[in-house]
C-alpha cells in the first residue's frame, strides 16, 4: 500500500481506568473494505468511537488523509469526512425520515444537500416513501437504512459501520452486504465492523481480528476465511 | 352565579398572566429537555433580568425598547454561564450541574441583595395605567402587550426549532446525543446554545413583566414555583406542553380567584396539578413512559 487514507498505530483508549483497546494498529487504503472481526465485548465499538473522536485517546496516533486526527473534538472529525454509522443506529426518534437525513449534512456536505437527499433516496426508495414519518416508528432495518442514508448525507470519504445488519432478517443481512458492496464499488472506502463473519469476509478487502485489546490475526478476506486460528481466536481459546 | 361576562373577562384576564407563566416555563421546559438538568437559578435569572429592564428604564429607556438589548446581552450571558461555568463544573455528571445551578442562584439573589437591599421598586410607563376597551371588558394594556410580545417570542422559537439547522440540532441533542455528536453537531456549542436561548426568554418575560409589577431581589421564585407546576403540568421538556400549560394555570388561577375569592386564587392551580397528574402522569403533552 502506498497510499493510506487512515492510519492508526499503537492506540490506547478505554473508559476512566479501564483500558479497552491496548496499543493497536490498523490501516484502511482508499476504495478498501477492512472488517474488523472480534467476540463480544472485545472494543470494536470502542475502536470506532476512539477513531471519531467520541471517546479519548489515552496513547497512539490516528492519522486520516495524513492529518492527525487523535486530539480532535466529533465536529472537526466528520469536516475531515470520517463518519461513523453507530451500532444501535441512533436516529433522532422523533423527527421526521428527511429531517435525519438533513442533519447529516450538519457538518459537511451542506451544499450539495438536495443531490445527496436524491442520491440517498434512489438507494433506498423505502426511505423516500416514508419522508415524513417520524424517525421513531419505522422498522428496525429501515432504521438502519436511515443511519446509513443519515452517514451518506455527509459525503464520507471513510464510512465506519458498527453492526449495519445487527437484528436484521437473513434476507435483509443478504441486501445489506449487497450495498456495502455497492458502496464500495462506486470508490468509498468501509471500515466494517460485524458479527456475520462469512459475510464480512467475503465482502472484505482486508479483515483483521480483535481480542485483548490488540489485532491478533490479519489477512485478506479470503485468507481469514481458510485460517484455522480464525475460529479459535473468536471462541477465544 | 356571576354573569358571563364577568366570567368571560376573568378568562382574558387569565390569558393575559398566562402568556407570562408561558414565556417564563418554556424556558424551564427547553433547557430541561435538552440539557436533562432543572435550572434551579431560572428565577435568579428573571429577577436579574427585571433589574437590568429597571435601570435601563432609569436610564430612560422604555422596557418594550430595552428588551431589544437585554434579550441578546442575556442571550450571550446565558451562553457563557452554561459553556464556562455550569458545564465545566459539573464534569459531565447530572447531580452536579444541579448543585452548581442552585449555587449560582445563591450567588445572584445575595448580590443583587447586596446591591439593592430588599427594597421593591417598579417604575411608571405611559402606558402603565391605558386599558384596552373590548366594550364588555377593560383588559389593561401593559399585560395586552405582555401577550403579543410572548406570542411572538413563542412564533420565533417555533420556526427556530422546526426551520433552522440549529433549531434541528438542539432537538437532536435532546434526544440523542451521541447520533448528534456524529453527524458533527457540537454538543457543548448546543448546550450552551440553549442555556442562552433560555436566558433570553427569562430577559423578554422581565422586560414585558416590569410595567405591571414591581421588582426585588426575591421576584422570580414567585414565578418560578409556577413555572414548575406548567413543566410538569405540560409534560417535562416540551414546549407545547409549556405554551399549553401556562396559559391553562393562567386561567384557571383567575377563575377560581373569581370562585374561591382573591387570595385562594393559587388553590385552583394545584387541584388542576393533581387532577391532571392522576389521569395522565407524564403530564397533558408527554411522552407516554
Ligand atoms: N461507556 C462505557 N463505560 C465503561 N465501560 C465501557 C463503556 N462502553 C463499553 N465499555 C466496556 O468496554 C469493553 C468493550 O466494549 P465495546 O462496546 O467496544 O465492545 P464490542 O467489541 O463493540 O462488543 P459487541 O460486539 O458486543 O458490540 C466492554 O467490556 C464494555 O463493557
Ligand atoms: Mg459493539
Amino acid at each position: 500500500m502506498d497510499e493510506v487514507l487512515l492510519s492508526v498505530r499503537g492506540l490506547v483508549a478505554g473508559y476512566g481506568q479501564t483500558q479497552v483497546l491496548r496499543g493497536l494498529d490498523l490501516d484502511v487504503a482508499p476504495g478498501e473494505i477492512v472488517a474488523v472481526l472480534g467476540s463480544n465485548g472485545v472494543g470494536k465499538t470502542t475502536l470506532n468511537k476512539a477513531l471519531s473522536g467520541v471517546v479519548r485517546v489515552g496513547a497512539g496516533e490516528i492519522r486520516f488523509g495524513g492529518e492527525r486526527i487523535d486530539a480532535l473534538a466529533p465536529p472537526a472529525i466528520v469536516a475531515a469526512g470520517l463518519i461513523h454509522v453507530p451500532e444501535g443506529r441512533r436516529i433522532f426518534p422523533d423527527m421526521s425520515v428527511q429531517e435525519n437525513l438533513e442533519l447529516g449534512s450538519f457538518r459537511r456536505g451542506k451544499p450539495n444537500r438536495a443531490a445527496n437527499l436524491e442520491r440517498v433516496y434512489a438507494t433506498f426508495p423505502r426511505l423516500r416513501e416514508r419522508r415524513g414519518q417520524s424517525a421513531g416508528t419505522l422498522s428496525g432495518g429501515e432504521q438502519q437504512m436511515l443511519a446509513i442514508g443519515r452517514g451518506m448525507m455527509g459525503e464520507p470519504r471513510l464510512l465506519i459501520l458498527d453492526e449495519p445488519s445487527l437484528g436484521l432478517s437473513p434476507l435483509l443481512v443478504e441486501e445489506m452486504f449487497a450495498l456495502i458492496g455497492r458502496l464500495n464499488a462506486d470508490g468509498l472506502a468501509i471500515l466494517l465492523v460485524e458479527q456475520n463473519v462469512m459475510q464480512s469476509l467475503a465482502v472484505a478487502t482486508r479483515a483483521h481480528v480483535l481480542e485483548n485489546g490488540r489485532i491478533v490475526l490479519s489477512g485478506t478476506g479470503a485468507e481469514l476465511a481458510q485460517n484455522p486460528d480464525l475460529e479459535k481466536a473468536y471462541l477465544g481459546m | 352565579m356571576f354573569s358571563p361576562d364577568i366570567v368571560i373577562a376573568a378568562v382574558l384576564n387569565g390569558l393575559l398572566t398566562g402568556a407570562v407563566y408561558a414565556l417564563v416555563s418554556v424556558a424551564l421546559t427547553l433547557v430541561y429537555g435538552v440539557l436533562h438538568i432543572i435550572n434551579f437559578a431560572h428565577g435568579a435569572i428573571l429577577t436579574a433580568a427585571m433589574f437590568a429592564a429597571f435601570f435601563a428604564h432609569q436610564a430612560g429607556i422604555d422596557p418594550l425598547l430595552s428588551v431589544l438589548f437585554i434579550a441578546p446581552a442575556f442571550f450571550a450571558l446565558g451562553y457563557a454561564v452554561q459553556r464556562w461555568i455550569i458545564g465545566p463544573a459539573s464534569h459531565g455528571d447530572d447531580r452536579n450541574i444541579l448543585l452548581v445551578t442552585l449555587g449560582l442562584s445563591i450567588v445572584i439573589e445575595n448580590v443583587l441583595l447586596a446591591a439593592f437591599r430588599s427594597d421593591t421598586r417598579s417604575i411608571d410607563v405611559p402606558y402603565g395605567f391605558s386599558v384596552v376597551d373590548l366594550g364588555f371588558v377593560f383588559l389593561p394594556m401593559p399585560r395586552v402587550i405582555a401577550f403579543g410580545v410572548t406570542c411572538v417570542v413563542a412564533a420565533l422559537l417555533w420556526a427556530l426549532l422546526t426551520r433552522t439547522d440549529t433549531g434541528k440540532a438542539i432537538r437532536a441533542v435532546a434526544k440523542e446525543k451521541l447520533g448528534a455528536s456524529l453527524v458533527g453537531i457540537d454538543v457543548t456549542h448546543i448546550y450552551a446554545v440553549t442555556f442562552g436561548i433560555g436566558a433570553a426568554c427569562l430577559a423578554v418575560a422581565a422586560c414585558v413583566l416590569l410595567p405591571s409589577y414591581y421588582v426585588n431581589p426575591r421576584v422570580g421564585t414567585a414565578y418560578v414555583l409556577v413555572a414548575f407546576t406548567v413543566v410538569v403540568l405540560g409534560g417535562m421538556g416540551s414546549v407545547p406542553g409549556a405554551m399549553i400549560g401556562g396559559l391553562l394555570i393562567g386561567v384557571v388561577e383567575s377563575l377560581s380567584g373569581l370562585y374561591f375569592g382573591e387570595s385562594l386564587g393559587q388553590l385552583g392551580i394545584f387541584l388542576i396539578f393533581i387532577l391532571v397528574l392522576l389521569v395522565r402522569p407524564t403530564g397533558l403533552f408527554g411522552a407516554r413512559a
